[in-house]
This record gives C-alpha cells, structure tokens and sequence, in this order.
C-alpha cells in the first residue's frame, strides 16, 4: 500500500514529478490552486509503489508519500 | 500507512518563491533533510546570497543571515569564528559566488573555514533577469550576451570546484547534479557528507550542484533537464575532487 | 593603574581588548598597521579571534558575521580602505547590528599619501555607504581619548544596535602619549556580554531555551515593511540625537570676539593659536566636537551671541565640517574655513596668523 499526496498550495504546475514517475499515474488536475497553478495529482494511487521519485524531484517540497 | 518523505523539520511553512522548476528548492530540501537527519537544527545557521536565492533566509528554519552579493563566505567566517559551536553553512550562485565573490570564496577555502559551501550552478544570473555567468558557455546566448558567449572576448566558464582543488586546505570538494532523480539521491549523499564533516569540525567543505534555469533559458522544466545533461556536463565534470576524509 | 606612554594605533586596540572585544578583522594600510599588527600579538593572549582579511571588503563582512552573532568585534582602516568597507557600513546599519569601526585618515582623494588628514568627514558624517542610515562618529584628539573611545564605541554600539565609527587621523595614530586604561573587563563581565544580545542574534540554542529563528538582514522588498524599518532606524537617530552629543567648550564665554570650531588634531593647534593670542589680550573660544555624528548644533548656535564677530574652522581637508558650522550658524555671522590639504598638518603660527587676518 503507497500513496503520493501533492499539497495543492505548494505546487508550481512544474511537471517535474510527471516526467519522473515510473508508473505514469501523475497528471495535472483540472482545478487550479490559489495562484492559478494546475498543480499535479496522482490518479491511481493503487499503483503506486512509494518509489518517492516524485519526492525526489519536486522542487517545492509539496509531495509526501506514504507507506 | 506512514510517512516515509514529507516536508522536513528545518524548512518554514513559506512556498518557495523561485520559478516552477527551477531545481534550487530541490537543493534546499536536501540541505534541510540532512539538518534534520543530523540533528543539527538548533546549531545550524545559514547565509544567504544575492540572487535567486536571495530569500533563503526565510526558507531555512533556523538563524539566518543575508549577506551582501558574493560577501557570504566572509559572513560566515565572521559568524563562525564568534560562534564556534555551530554549523555554518553559505548558499550561493554562480555571480554571487564566482563573480563578484571570487576572493571570498577563495580565501574562505584557502583558511579551510569550517564552513559548508552549497554552489548552485545553473550559468546563468536567474534573479537579475538572465545576464552572462562566469559559468555561462560558450556560444550560450544569455541578455548580456545575445551573440553568444565569445570567448576570444570574455573567456571560457570558470570551474570552480578545479580551482578549489588547488588549494591545500580545503577537506572536500565535489561536484553533484540535480539533474534527475537518480541524480539528486547522489547529492544528498554529498551534501549529507559536507554538513556530517562540518559537523565533526573537520574543515572547509564544499559541493557544486548543477541545476537549471528553466526561465531564463526560455525551456520547460522537463527540457531544461535534457540540456543541462548534455550541455553543462562536459564543462563541468561531476566527480569527488577531493574527499580527505577517505583518505 | 599607571600611565603608560603609547602609540594611537595600539592603544585604541589595547583598550578595545580590555572593553571585551574578541574578534578582530582587517587588513594593513599605512598609517594604522600597527594596530592590526598589535591585535595579531595580543588577540591570542585573551583567546580571542585575530583574522587578517584578504581585503577591506572581506573583513567588514567577517565583522558583519559576527556582529550578527552577538559578540563585539572591530576592524580598522584608513581612508581608500574605509572606501572599501562602506557597502558594509551600510548593510551592518541597515541590520541594526553593533560593530566599531576605526579609521586613520590619511590623505587623499584616490589613494593619496600616508600623511595626517580629516577628508573623510563627509563619507563618516552624511554616509558613506549607499541610503538612510548613520553611523555614530567620534572624533579623537588625544591618544588618552582615542583608547577611551574604545569602550565608549563598543558600548554606544551595543546600546543602539549600531556601527560606531572612530574617525582619527594618521598624526593620532602614530603619535605617543601617556595613556591611562581601564581595567580589563572579568570573565564574568565577558559571559554576560556574550548573551546580551540573545533575543535577536545567531546563536545556538541553549538548554531550556526555546527554539529560535533570528534573521540578520537589511533586504525587506515590501516597500511598506522597508518604510518601517527606515521609520524605526530614523526613530532610534533622533534619540541618539537626543541624548549623545558630545562636545567641548574651550574658553567659551560672554566676551568672545571670535569662535573658533576643530575636530580631532585639527582642534589641537587651533587650542595652541588661541592660548597665544588670548595670551596676548584676546578672547578666542573654541568648540571641539568630541561626536562628529550626532552633530553639536545647538552648542555652537549658543556661544554666537552679540559681542561674536566671527566664527573659524580649521580642518585638515578642502571645508568639510564648515557646512555643518554654517547650518548650526544658520547666517547669523560669517563663517570662515582655512584648511590645509596634502596631508599636511598646519602650524599654529599658520592659525595665529589666519585668525589675526579675520579679527
């Protein structure tokens, strides 16, 4: 069991966790945040493997992963 | 379900101000993160540059000093030596630290201050709107170069971590990148490193970090990335250049 | 204890050790090097930090640094190299952080000679350094008041939150005279200074005390937080204003014919001049700003009364202090500047002779 969180008031819309994800289930969100960042989601958390590469990669801390 | 990664202890609440992608809050959550895992926070301190990450001393929950552009190693030796007991780190960029700050770094290096020296390098002035760097490259078009970087006039990018290594005193040198994931676990084991030694009083410590300027270089993030891998690489070598304590 | 006969230079640097300062940082510049050489040779013996900076710039920082960490500290220069630290100046203001800063004035522009001068009144006086902010100034015309000016130095520093400059010259600086110090502060004095300043310096967190995250800084890019910041610096000018000039009334009295105004070494040959002529049946009063910065205005404004027919500066530079003599004057008399350039310091005779020509 794993999950990827994006806490929505920090994310940029950079896309740097999308590229980074090995299993490909970050997009985009329809919404927007405060500053009008489309910031990112993880759509299928079942699949998620805890890899934190999103972790890894995000430049504004946003992400926590659970385990 | 636990947390295994969340936001570290020794960064503020504050969202970084710097541009979507740009890879200095990755640098920063790497120096907090071996903060936290070292235990360092009530000892830490940090000086922040001039420049992207001018505003560092916000970002960093711990006493923060800002010093005047490339002024942050002398700072930091004026606050270390009057207060021994902590860990002193710099954070600077590539003006701060290899333009105007040239002597200080230097000399910061060649006394083997007990400080920690994080250098980003992205070759390009970000803050002040995407000016040449003593790291710029060659033929590398930037606003105050808009022919390209011609080095019959101006030169070639500076090296600093070859340069450092000239020197006697310093403990260890290394260059990292932030460039990929893979990558960035690899810096954290540097940076890790320098706040463990300066920890341990074992002298003056330093670690270059390639990053990107996704703005300025008029890229996405993710390209940027590619660039950075293909283009800065060869100029600036990653490697340990200097590690005394495996000596 | 006794009266020792010392050099200006090393005894300001005695007296600064005995005040409590422990960190020392500069570079050598003729004519105050042996004020960092004697600091070289007595930091050690006190456990305290002597640096040599690789340039002016550097060591105004390690000063900020340090400064920013709470504990007293000094650097020392002269003129091209007090050019060197105003970036510093300004931004250990701008930070509300206490520092002592002492230059030997030498003559200049550019880089000048290594002579006696007072040049740099304006760049310590008006701000040297880029925006709105001041630095205390004391002016020195005795090695005696040199070395005191030490501790007063660190302890208006302390008081104020503020760098406090100590503007001598060359002349002072390298000349001897008997000298009485202080005793050197206790252990325990030196352990109450170190955490004096705790609730907004670098430190590391102690037992029992809560976590803290103290800035040292100048930048605020709020223009509304940066008006405040500037408000309250302006606010703690005024009280400083208020409450610490310094000044010394020389035969100031109801029958002065003439006024005379000098600083520093500039101030002693005036004195000289004036003793002979009074001597001879005139009445010459002299006002000597001790603090240069806060500026005695009223002082000089008071001793014009109807029998002044004239007020003089002297000074060792092209007519620097003269406009501050003029504003506190504010027209009422003629003012009249005779100064000497170069380096050189003029005679007494030289005095004597200015001050007969404007009787």
């Amino acid at each position: 069991m794993a999950r990827m969180t994006v806490n929505p008031k920090y994310c940029k819309g950079c896309g740097l966790c999308i590229a980074a994800c090995p299993k490909k289930i970050i997009r985009f969100s329809v919404n927007i945040n405060e500053k009008g960042y489309n910031y990112a989601e993880c759509f299928d958390q079942e699949a998620c493997i805890a890899c934190k590469l999103c972790y890894t990669t995000c430049p504004d801390v946003a992400i926590t992963i659970e385990k | 379900m636990q947390v295994i990664a969340t936001r570290p202890k020794s960064l503020t609440d504050l969202q970084f101000t710097y541009c979507p992608g740009c890879l200095h809050g990755v640098a920063h959550r790497l120096i907090a993160e071996a903060i936290d895992e070292l235990e360092i926070q009530d000892t830490a301190t940090g000086v922040a540059p001039v420049g992207c990450s001018v505003f560092a001393y916000k970002f960093f929950d711990m006493d923060m000093a800002e010093a005047a552009h490339g002024r942050a190693p002398a700072v930091a030796t004026g606050i270390k030596r009057a207060r021994p007991n902590m860990q002193v780190f710099t954070y600077q960029g590539d003006g701060d630290l290899a333009a105007i700050g040239t002597a200080e770094i230097v000399h910061a290096a060649n006394r083997g201050e007990h400080i920690s020296v994080f250098f980003v390098n992205n070759a390009i002035y970000g803050m002040t709107g995407g000016q040449m760097a003593p790291t710029t490259l060659p033929d590398m078009k930037t606003t105050t170069s808009p022919y390209g970087r011609k080095t019959d006039d101006v030169g070639f990018p500076i090296q600093v971590c070859e340069l450092l290594n000239t020197l006697h005193a310093p403990y260890y040198i290394e260059r990292v990148s932030l460039l990929s994931p893979a990558d960035i676990i690899k810096a954290k084991k540097a940076v890790k490193k320098a706040l463990t030694y300066n920890k341990e009083g074992r002298g003056f410590t330093i670690v270059e970090l390639l990053s990107t300027c996704p703005t300025n270089w008029g890229m996405t993030a993710v390209d940027s990335l590619k660039w950075a891998k293909e283009k800065m690489i060869p100029f600036f070598p990653l490697g340990k250049f200097r590690d005394r304590g495996e000596e | 204890m006794a009266k020792v006969l010392m050099k200006g230079n090393e005894a300001v640097a005695e007296a600064a050790i005995r005040s409590g300062c422990r960190l020392y940082f500069a570079y050598p510049i003729t004519p105050q090097s042996e004020l960092i050489e004697y600091m070289a040779r007595m930091m050690p013996k006190v456990d305290g930090v002597f640096l040599q900076a690789e340039s002016e710039v550097a060591a105004i920082n390690m000063v900020y640094g340090a400064a920013g960490a709470g504990r007293r500290v000094m650097t020392s220069s002269s003129s091209p190299g007090i050019s060197l630290k105003m970036e510093g100046i300004s931004y250990i203001a701008g930070a509300n952080l206490p520092a002592v800063i002492v230059n030997v004035q030498r003559g200049g522009p550019g880089l000048g000679d290594i002579q006696p001068a007072q040049g740099d009144y304006f760049q310590a006086t008006k701000g040297g350094g880029h925006g709105d902010y001041h630095t205390i100034v004391l002016a020195p015309a005795s090695v005696q008041e040199f070395a005191d000016m030490a501790s007063e130095a660190f302890e208006l520093a302390d008081n104020y939150r503020i760098p406090v400059m100590i503007l001598s010259d060359g002349m002072l600086g390298q000349m001897m005279e008997p000298v009485e110090f202080k005793d050197p502060v206790t252990d325990e004095e030196l352990a109450v200074m170190d955490k004096r300043h705790k609730d907004w310096c670098i430190h590391p967190k102690e037992e029992g005390e809560a976590p803290h995250h103290n800035e040292i800084n100048s930048l605020e890019i709020d223009p509304s937080v940066l008006e405040q910041h500037v408000m309250d610096l302006d606010k703690k000018y005024k009280l400083i204003e208020s409450k610490e000039i310094k000044v010394e009334e020389y035969n100031i009295n109801d029958d002065n014919e003439m006024v005379c105004v000098a600083f520093g070494t500039a101030s002693r040959i005036v004195r000289s001049a004036i003793d002979q002529l009074n001597a001879e049946g005139k009445n010459i009063g002299l006002i000597r700003p001790i603090t240069v910065w806060p500026y005695p205005y009223a002082t000089i404004a008071n001793a014009l009364h109807d029998k002044v027919k004239k007020v003089m500066v002297f000074e060792l530079n092209l007519g620097q202090m003269v406009e501050d003599v003029k504003l506190a004057v504010n027209g009422k008399l003629p003012v009249e500047f005779f100064g000497k350039v170069g380096g050189i310091v003029f005679t007494p005779e030289e005095i004597k002779a200015k001050i007969e020509e404007n009787l």
